[in-house]
């Protein structure tokens, strides 16, 4: 159970050397742009390749460099859930849900998505195409269809950002609504501080392709005890540090 | 219309709609491989792929010869296990008309593919599907408008080709002798107004040819 994730990635001069573990909780991926949390991500889901690392799921080894161990994304089993919305424009919304099954077509894929549907409350939307649906209804639909082939966790890269502050605060209940239904380790990606605070049951703070500090958001933004992670938070939140008793 | 014309017209057509058939699925392919990732040598054939559309069609047909000729690289082999030979042939005809319009079924192809936003790709893998089925069900459907335009523009472009054809199928009266040889032989001859009709059928032709590839390819967002 589980994710494990131990990673090693050079690209131009900037460098991403990272290792977590979560169990099947909510994870934030906090820091500012630039800091390898989208990089991350697509390490895990198998869009990049690190130099150097483990990642293991659920008991399965996903990647080993010392054992030469890669799966292709195809075979990883990772809910991923893209920040700029991404649907298939020439399918509706019913076959966008159900291309996240691997046969589609079956009679039993039916009845899945019809949950899905009333799941992500997009009822009556089914047979629209993404260019008729709002911003809000698009990123619920990228949700269902990561989450209906129940993958072993849910890779959410800033997944509310490009949303108003309304509908961003829908959905983050909504993801809290639907976590208990699928009990997998989530990893959010965002810089958004209200987010971390209280989205996550674990806050992974990232800072230029380290991890400065893992712990529970009321000990990371609270009581931080480690000067570098006071200075890290005051130079990118004076706000926060400001109005920390 | 008499027969000449009419076998001219009927041969054309016979030979456009294999070659173009081909030149699809091979286009699709190589655009495809040439769209996705890096490897060595891809610059080197991407020029290989361009060059009958730069090159003088006689010097294609030149090519053609060398390597399907009786006593060519390709063409050697072929006759003399099967006796049989390209040249002179209609087949040679639908060669060279492939050959020639491979190049914009490519380009045009190739440039639908990369306008699709990577995501895309990366969110089917994702989701547990091949890239064979990825390709089928995400890259092609997203691609169709590039792709029908290709294949309007090779049609007309190998319903039109004559320089090639010429070298390698040559211009024999009732087996080779497609519209734009029958052109030829007719101006030479004298024969305007047959000719005057195979003309402005070509024209027009070719007129709604375009129009159907520019309004296929303006779509193409």
């Amino acid at each position: 159970m589980g994710l494990s994730v131990r990673l090693r990635k050079q690209v131009d001069r900037f460098l991403l050397d990272v290792s977590w573990e979560i169990e099947n909780e909510l994870a934030v991926l906090f820091g500012h742009s630039g800091a390898g949390k989208s990089m991350t991500l697509q390490l895990i889901a198998g869009l990049m390749k690190p130099e150097e690392g483990f990642i293991s799921s659920n008991g399965n080894t996903l990647y080993d460099s010392s054992g030469k161990v890669n799966l292709q994304p195809q075979r990883r089993s990772m809910g991923y859930v893209f920040q700029d919305r991404i649907l298939f424009p020439h399918m509706t919304v019913a076959e966008n849900i159900a291309y996240g099954l691997k046969s589609p077509t079956k009679p039993a894929a039916e009845k899945k998505v019809k949950e899905m549907i009333r799941l992500f409350h997009l009822e009556g939307l089914g047979h629209r195409y993404p260019r008729e649906i709002s911003g809000g209804q698009k990123q619920r639909v990228t949700l269902a269809r990561a989450l209906i082939g129940k993958p072993d966790a849910l890779l959410l890269d800033e997944p509310f950002s490009a949303l108003d502050n309304v509908l961003r605060v829908e959905m983050r209940q909504l993801l809290r609504d639907i976590r208990h239904q699928f009990d997998v380790p989530i990893v959010l990606v965002t810089h958004d501080l209200l987010e971390a605070y209280t989205m996550a049951d674990k806050v992974i703070l990232y800072s230029g392709g380290q991890v400065a500090r893992v712990g529970h958001p009321s000990e990371i933004f609270n009581n931080s005890s480690n000067p570098e992670v006071d200075f890290f938070l005051a130079l990118n939140f004076p706000l926060l540090v400001a109005h920390t008793p | 219309m008499d027969d000449t014309v009419l076998f001219s017209l009927r041969l054309s057509f016979q030979v456009a709609v294999i070659a173009t058939f081909f030149v699809a699925v091979a286009g699709i392919c190589i655009a495809y491989i040439l769209s996705k990732a890096d490897f060595r040598g891809k610059e080197l054939l991407d020029i290989l792929f361009t060059l009958p559309l730069v090159l003088p069609p006689t010097v294609v047909g030149y090519y053609l010869i060398i390597l399907f000729g009786r006593n060519g690289y390709v063409g050697r082999y072929l006759h003399e296990f099967t006796g049989w030979s390209l040249m002179f042939t209609w087949y040679g005809a639908a060669l060279a008309s492939f050959v020639v319009a491979l190049p914009l079924m490519i380009k045009t192809t190739r440039a639908s593919f990369e306008s699709i936003d990577k995501s895309l790709v990366d969110a089917s893998y994702t989701l547990g599907h091949s890239e064979f089925r990825t390709v089928l069900k995400v890259v092609l459907p997203l691609s169709k408008k590039g792709i029908v335009a290709g294949i309007v523009l090779s049609f007309a472009r190998a319903l039109g080709e004559f320089g090639a054809t010429l070298m390698v199928a040559g211009n024999i009266p009732g087996k080779t002798n497609t519209m734009t040889l029958t052109i030829y032989s007719m101006a030479n001859s004298g024969e305007w107004t047959k000719a005057n009709v195979l003309v402005l059928f070509f024209t027009f032709a070719s007129g709604a040819f375009l129009y159907i590839a520019n309004r296929f390819s303006k779509r193409m967002v």
